[in-house]
C-alpha cells in the first residue's frame, strides 16, 4: 500500500494585490511529494516557485485550493497557527544563509531549538549530523568568520535541528562558487539519503536540480 | 537563549548602545540633580535656621515660609523682649541681591549672644559700618580673601571675616547700615526669640498671638525647620514634575530613535526569527528586554553622573547651590527611565512584530 504524500497540493492559487493590479502568482498548482523524497523545483524568475516555497513554509496563506503537509491543512490556518506550524514542521534554507550575525554558529542552531520549545542539549545523533555537515569545529565562530559554504551548512543544520517533516531550500547555492555549491548540494543529498529527510529545493540551475530524485518544472504559476 | 541574543545585539552596536545608555543617563542625572539640589538647599537652609539658636521665629503678616519680601516694624523686638520667659530677642533684615542670594543685616553682638559666637576661619567680626562678613562657601565660590572689596547693593564693602557655614546667612552686614541702604529704616524681616525655658515654646506662641501679634506668622523653630521641605513648596514640587515629564520624553525619544533604527537594521533578522517560528510576543519581548537593559545601564550611569554634578557644583558654586545625593530617588529615577524607554520601544516593537516575514527576508 502506498504511503500518503507528505505534501499534497491541489489547484493552489495565490493572487497578490499590487495597488489596483491583481498579480496571479500561482494559477492552479497540483503537486505531491512523498516522505523521504528529494524534489527539485526548477523554473525561471517569475514562474511562481518562490511563492509556492513561501506557502509551503507557512509564511503566507494561499488564496484558494488545498494544501496539506503531514496531514495538516494549511489553508485554514491563521497567522498564529502558521507560526506554530513553522516551529517544527518545516525547516528553511535560504539563498543568503540568513544567519543571525550577532550569534555564534552554535547559537544560531540553538535558537531554532529554543523557539521550537526544545529544552536541554540537542541529542547525540545531531552531533553526527554536524560531523556530516563538516562544521563541528566551526560552531563557536560568528557568521562573519565563516565562509559562504560554511554559513550555508550552518543554516542547513539550523533547518533540520528540530527534525522537520520537510526541509525547504530556496536557491541554496545561489550565492556560492562551484566548489561550495557542490558541497552544499552533497550535504542535502546525504541528509536525504542517510536520514530520510524530505527536501524540496527551489533552483533555476539545472545542474543543482539534478541532485534531486525528481525534477519538477514551473512556468507562469503552473507546474509544467 | 533570548537573553544571550539580547546582550549580543547590544554588544553588536557598541556605539549606539553606549550613546543610548548615556542619553538615558543624562535624563536620570537631570532628575537626580534637581531632586538633590532641592534637598541639599533645603537641608542647608534648615541647618542655617537651626544655627540661629532661637526657639521662636516671628515673620510679618502675609510672609511665606521661604520668601523674605515682607518686613515689619523693629519696635516689635522691644515689645517681645518685655514679655515673660523671653530671654533674648533679636531681628534680622534680609535684602535679596539675586534669585539665590541675599544680604542679611544683623546686630552682630546681640545675635551672637543667641546663637553663640561665629567661628571665624579667617579675619574677625564686623568693626566698621562698611564691612561685611561671609561664610566659607561664599568666599570659596567668589575667591574672596579677608581685606578684599565686594560690591553689594551698589556699594563697596570690605571683607573683614570668613566664618564657618551653618549660621543664618552667607553674607552678613550691620543691621542699621542695611536698613538705611534699602530704605527700610526700623524694619525687620524676621525676629528670633529665645526663651528661658524651651518647653514653653508652644505656650508662648499662643501668648504672642493673643497679645498683639495675632496677624503675625509665628513658628516654633522646630516647626519652621520641618516646614522647609519640598512638599511644602508647591512650585518646586511642580517644577520637579515638569523635569520628570521632560525626562520621560527624553527617554522616549532616545529609545524610540535607537530601537527604530535597530528594527530597520535588523529587518532581515526579524524575518529569520519569524521564519523559525518566533511569535509576535517573542519579537516584542526581545526588543523590550534590550530596552530594559539599556534603561538599567543608563540609570546606573545617571546615578554616577549625579555624583559628578554634585562635585562640579560643590567646586564651582558652593555658595549658591548645594546638591545632596538622595538614594531614595534612585529607584524612582530608574523607574522613570525604564517607563520612558519602554514607551519609546513600543512603536518599533509593534512595527517589528507585525512585519511581513517574506518582505523582511527579502530586505537588503
Amino acid at each position: 500500500m502506498t504511503e500518503p504524500p507528505i505534501i499534497s497540493v491541489r489547484n493552489l492559487r495565490k493572487i497578490y494585490r499590487s495597488g489596483e493590479v491583481e498579480v496571479h502568482a500561482l494559477r492552479g498548482v497540483d503537486l505531491d511529494v512523498q516522505a523521504g523524497e528529494f524534489l527539485s523545483l526548477i523554473g525561471p524568475s517569475g514562474s511562481g516557485k518562490s511563492t509556492l516555497f513561501h506557502i509551503l513554509g507557512g509564511l503566507t496563506p494561499p488564496t484558494s485550493g488545498s494544501i496539506t503537509i503531514q496531514g495538516r491543512d494549511l489553508l485554514g490556518m491563521n497567522d498564529a497557527e502558521r507560526t506554530e506550524f513553522r516551529k517544527r514542521t518545516v525547516g528553511f534554507v535560504f539563498q543568503k544563509y540568513n544567519l543571525l550575525p550577532t550569534l555564534s554558529a552554535r547559537d544560531n542552531i540553538e535558537i531554532a531549538r529554543y523557539i521550537a520549545g526544545a529544552n536541554g542539549k540537542s541529542d547525540d545523533s545531531f552531533n553526527d549530523v554536524l560531523a556530516l555537515l563538516g562544521i563541528a569545529d566551526r560552531l563557536d565562530r560568528k557568521p562573519k568568520a565563516l565562509s559562504g559554504g560554511e554559513q550555508q551548512r550552518v543554516a542547513i543544520a539550523r533547518g533540520i535541528v528540530n527534525h522537520p517533516a520537510i526541509l525547504l531550500a530556496d536557491e541554496p547555492t545561489g550565492n556560492l562558487d562551484t566548489e561550495n555549491s557542490n558541497k552544499v548540494l552533497g550535504v542535502l543529498r546525504d541528509l536525504n539519503k542517510r536520514l530520510g529527510q524530505t527536501v524540496l529545493m527551489i533552483t533555476h540551475n539545472p545542474e543543482a536540480a539534478a541532485y534531486g530524485d525528481r525534477i519538477v518544472g514551473m512556468r507562469d504559476g503552473r507546474i509544467e | 537563549m533570548i537573553n544571550k541574543l539580547v546582550l549580543e545585539n547590544l554588544k553588536h552596536r557598541p556605539v549606539r548602545t553606549a550613546l543610548s545608555a548615556l542619553a538615558i543617563g543624562v535624563q536620570v542625572a537631570m532628575v537626580l540633580t534637581l531632586v538633590g539640589l532641592s534637598n541639599g538647599m533645603l537641608a542647608d537652609q534648615q541647618g542655617r535656621s537651626r544655627g540661629v539658636g532661637a526657639d521662636i521665629l516671628i515673620r510679618a503678616p502675609g510672609s511665606s515660609i521661604i520668601g523674605f519680601t515682607e518686613n515689619m516694624p523693629q519696635k516689635i523686638v522691644d515689645y517681645v523682649r518685655k514679655q515673660p520667659h523671653v530671654a533674648l530677642a533679636t531681628g534680622a533684615l534680609i535684602a535679596p541681591t539675586g534669585p539665590l542670594t541675599s544680604v542679611t543685616g544683623l546686630d552682630l553682638p546681640e545675635f551672637s549672644k543667641m546663637s553663640g559666637n561665629f567661628r571665624y576661619i579667617h579675619g574677625g567680626p564686623l568693626q566698621q559700618k562698611n564691612e561685611v562678613i561671609v561664610d566659607e562657601y561664599y568666599a570659596r565660590q567668589n575667591k574672596l580673601h579677608v581685606g578684599d572689596t565686594l560690591t553689594l547693593l551698589n556699594r563697596p564693602w570690605r571683607l573683614t571675616g570668613i566664618y564657618e557655614p551653618g549660621k543664618i546667612a552667607r553674607i552678613i552686614v550691620d543691621l542699621s547700615v542695611l536698613q538705611d541702604l534699602t530704605s527700610e529704616s526700623n524694619k525687620l524681616t524676621v525676629i528670633y526669640v529665645k526663651l528661658d525655658n524651651s518647653s514653653l515654646t508652644d505656650q508662648m506662641i499662643s501668648f504672642f498671638k493673643a497679645h498683639g501679634l495675632h496677624d503675625y506668622k509665628i513658628y516654633s523653630m522646630e516647626a519652621f525647620v520641618s516646614a522647609i521641605s519640598v512638599s511644602n513648596l508647591p512650585m518646586l514640587r511642580e517644577f520637579i514634575y515638569v523635569v520628570i515629564g521632560i525626562g520621560v520624553i527624553v527617554g522616549f525619544l532616545v529609545v524610540f530613535l535607537s530601537m527604530y533604527t535597530a528594527v530597520l537594521e535588523r529587518t532581515r533578522e526579524i524575518g529569520v526569527l519569524k521564519a523559525l517560528g518566533a511569535s509576535r510576543s517573542m519579537i516584542v519581548g526581545i526588543l523590550m528586554r534590550e530596552t530594559t537593559v539599556l534603561a538599567i545601564v543608563g540609570s546606573i550611569v545617571g546615578i554616577g553622573f549625579s555624583y559628578l554634578t554634585r562635585w562640579v557644583i560643590a567646586t564651582l558654586v558652593p555658595g549658591s547651590l548645594i546638591q545632596a545625593i538622595v538614594p531614595v530617588w534612585w529607584p524612582i529615577a530608574g523607574g522613570i527611565a525604564i517607563f520612558g524607554a519602554l514607551l519609546g520601544a513600543a512603536y518599533p516593537g509593534w512595527k517589528a512584530a507585525t512585519q511581513d516575514a517574506i518582505e523582511a527576508l527579502a530586505y537588503d
